[in-house]
């Protein structure tokens, strides 16, 4: 698994839960300003659609929200007790946890279209 | 539950020659015994039913009986009912379920999906999942898993090909894991179960059912497949009420009962002696019938009071009256059941007979009686449970039920209500199964030597059959007074003062 996240985010597999939570607090009262999206990627370990789904959010942040995004990365493998939290059933599942309402994608982020709808970036077409 | 001689099964994971699947309990009286032991241990069962069939229960009390009885630590996977609601439901039936939470013997994981919160953009599979159950099984040490109700996935997740190559590695998975597992899913048209799980969950399969039939609704229970293992194929009834559940496993008993060869008391003097001064056989099944209103129940109550007095215990099953109503009625015949009732020899259970449907009573019957433990149980009348069922049904149950009896050395008395003219015809076929069958029949009298007197009604009681004892083939005339029924002719003139209009029936049933 890629360890590196870019824009303001984080790397949190290797961090306990508790601890991560408090650098996501301090990070976010440094940066309240501009950070306007919170995403959490939910993998389990390497797999080919975990990658997939990293460089395709990767790329999709970057392209629609500038540098105002954290992206975190949770490794179920090593933490399987936080996939209850978000209620995690899908690997990998993407979780908007800003702007709120919660949204949940699952998949791997190939469909960008999919996503940025999922994401609220651009109107569900009917 | 009832606590019964079914209950002692043989320890976990023995095998004997015939049986060489490791059975793991349910806890489910009854069920244990028709599947021989339990569902497979180690392996994946699945409990398919409609909704309201009981499954989650069914589902829990799986896993209670782990966490209780075999020390057996248990998961549940809940995909629609959250924790605090299944500890309330099961609160009612006096669980605990905090203090096991408490006590690491039970894990509920409530597994939320709610499709509108998903959006899918390709790729995916459930890891997730599978990581969750993986932690919980290993935070508890669990030996049970349930999974309530997995369908939901189907209706959750938008591609169903993923949910079932997922569900299929999932329940390879469990296998793997060394955990038996409970699923259950909603029955489906004309399929098993709605997403067709049984084709992944092969290795044991239980359908509940909940049918109402003429407005009465009755639960029954089915094992339709267990790979590796005999079991019984009928359907059963199941009861589930404010004790919990419990299977009636009357299978088909057989004629396999010893037949006894000592002789209880009728109650009614006249009536031992037209049997030959004995009465009834032991364990034998005594059928009453006779029109409204020819005493039926005076004779049953005689019956219970006899068996009462010599130390016996007595179940009696009212369909038409309340105890205390009973209780008033014998007092007038002059039959006190009150000091039985309160020596805890005589039980007297009401019911209406609409309360339930035929199979429903008939469970209930059953396990009163393994509660109770009488040597006598009367059923009054037997006519309102006919009421309950179709004539087939009614047939084969009673054929179970009398069956049962026999096996546990209970004479049983049953009254049926006959119609006028149809004396002899039992409206269901039932009195092959009868060893003896004893017909209450009215006529109208004309006494012409009391003068001015309109007719009057006369009884009289006939045995039509009683197999392996020689008995009276006479009508016999009787009175049913204040201190009890009295043949008129068989009786000891001495005590004749009490009967009403008596010499002239006496002299006129004698001619």
């Amino acid at each position: 698994m890629k360890k590196k996240t870019t824009g303001r985010s984080q790397s949190s597999k290797s961090r306990a839960p508790a601890k991560r939570q408090a650098g996501t607090k301090n990070r976010k009262s440094d940066h309240a300003a501009d950070v306007e999206w919170e995403l959490r990627l939910y993998v389990a370990g390497n797999t080919p659609s975990s990658i997939a789904a990293f460089s395709n959010l990767k790329q999709i942040c970057e392209t629609h929200m500038g540098g105002r995004y954290r992206i975190e990365i949770i490794d179920l493998l090593r933490s399987p007790q936080l996939a209850g939290g978000d209620q995690i059933i899908a690997i990998p599942t993407l979780v908007r946890r800003l702007p709120i309402p919660i949204k949940k994608i699952i998949g791997d982020l190939s469909n960008t279209e999919r996503v940025l709808i999922g994401l609220d970036l651009k109107p569900a077409r009917k | 539950m009832s606590t019964t001689t079914q209950q002692k099964r043989p320890p976990r994971n023995s095998r004997s020659s015939q049986e060489f699947v490791a059975k793991t309990p349910t806890g489910t009286a009854g069920l244990d015994e028709i599947t021989k032991g339990g569902i497979p241990t180690g392996r994946n069962t699945l409990v398919c039913g409609g909704a309201g069939s009981a499954k989650t229960l069914f589902a829990m009390k799986y896993l209670l009986c782990g966490a209780l009885q075999y020390n057996e630590p248990g998961l549940c996977v809940t995909f629609e009912e959250n924790p605090e609601e299944l500890a309330q439901n099961l609160a009612s039936l006096g669980y605990d379920i905090a203090a096991l939470v408490k006590k690491k013997m039970l894990l509920i994981d409530h597994v939320e999906i709610a499709r509108h919160e998903f959006e899918e953009t390709g790729e995916y599979d459930l890891s997730g999942l599978f990581v969750r159950m993986e932690h919980a099984i290993r935070s508890i040490g669990a030996k049970r898993v349930a999974l309530d109700t997995i369908e939901v996935l189907f209706s959750g997740l938008p591609n169903e090909a993923i949910v079932r190559s997922e569900l299929r590695r999932l329940f390879r998975w469990l296998k793997s894991q060394g955990v038996t597992t409970m699923i259950t899913a909603e029955t489906g048209r004309g399929t098993l179960t709605r997403h067709g799980l049984e084709e992944y969950v092969a290795d044991c399969v239980i359908l509940l059912d909940h049918r109402v039939t003429e407005q009465l609704s009755t639960r029954r229970l089915r094992v339709v497949k267990y790979r590796g293992s005999a079991h019984g194929t009928n359907e059963f009834p199941f009861l589930l009420d404010e004790s919990g559940l419990s299977v009636v496993p009357i299978t088909s008993v057989g004629l396999a009962h010893q037949a006894r060869t000592e002789r209880v008391s009728s109650g009614v003097e006249g009536l031992d002696l037209m049997t030959g001064g004995k009465g009834f056989f032991c364990n034998s099944s005594i059928l009453i019938s006779g029109t409204a209103g020819t005493g039926k129940s005076s004779f049953a109550a005689h019956f219970a009071s006899a068996g009462c007095r010599r130390g016996e215990r007595c179940l009696y099953f009212a369909f038409e009256e309340s105890p205390s109503q009973i209780q008033r009625n014998m007092q007038s015949v002059g039959l006190n059941l009150e000091p039985w009732i309160r020596k805890g020899l005589l039980r007297i259970l009401s019911s209406r007979p609409t309360s339930t449907g035929l199979e429903g009573h008939l469970a209930r019957i059953h396990r009163d009686v393994e509660e109770f433990k009488p040597s006598i149980v009367v059923v009054d009348p037997i006519t309102n449970l006919i009421s309950a069922g179709d004539s087939t049904a009614v047939k084969s149950m009673l054929t179970r039920l009398i069956d049962y009896l026999k096996m546990e050395n209970i004479t049983a008395l049953f009254t049926n209500l006959t119609v006028k003219g149809m004396v002899e015809e039992t409206s269901i076929g039932i009195s092959s199964l009868m060893d003896t069958w004893i017909v209450l029949r009215e006529m109208e009298v004309f006494l012409r030597d009391v003068s001015g007197d309109a007719p009057e009604r006369q009884r009289a009681i006939h045995i039509l059959k009683s197999r392996g004892m020689s008995h009276s083939r006479k009508m016999e005339p009787f009175e049913i007074t204040d201190d009890g029924i009295h043949m008129l002719k068989l009786r000891s003139s001495s005590d004749g003062r009490n009967a009403k209009a008596g010499t002239a029936r006496v002299r006129r049933w004698a001619r």
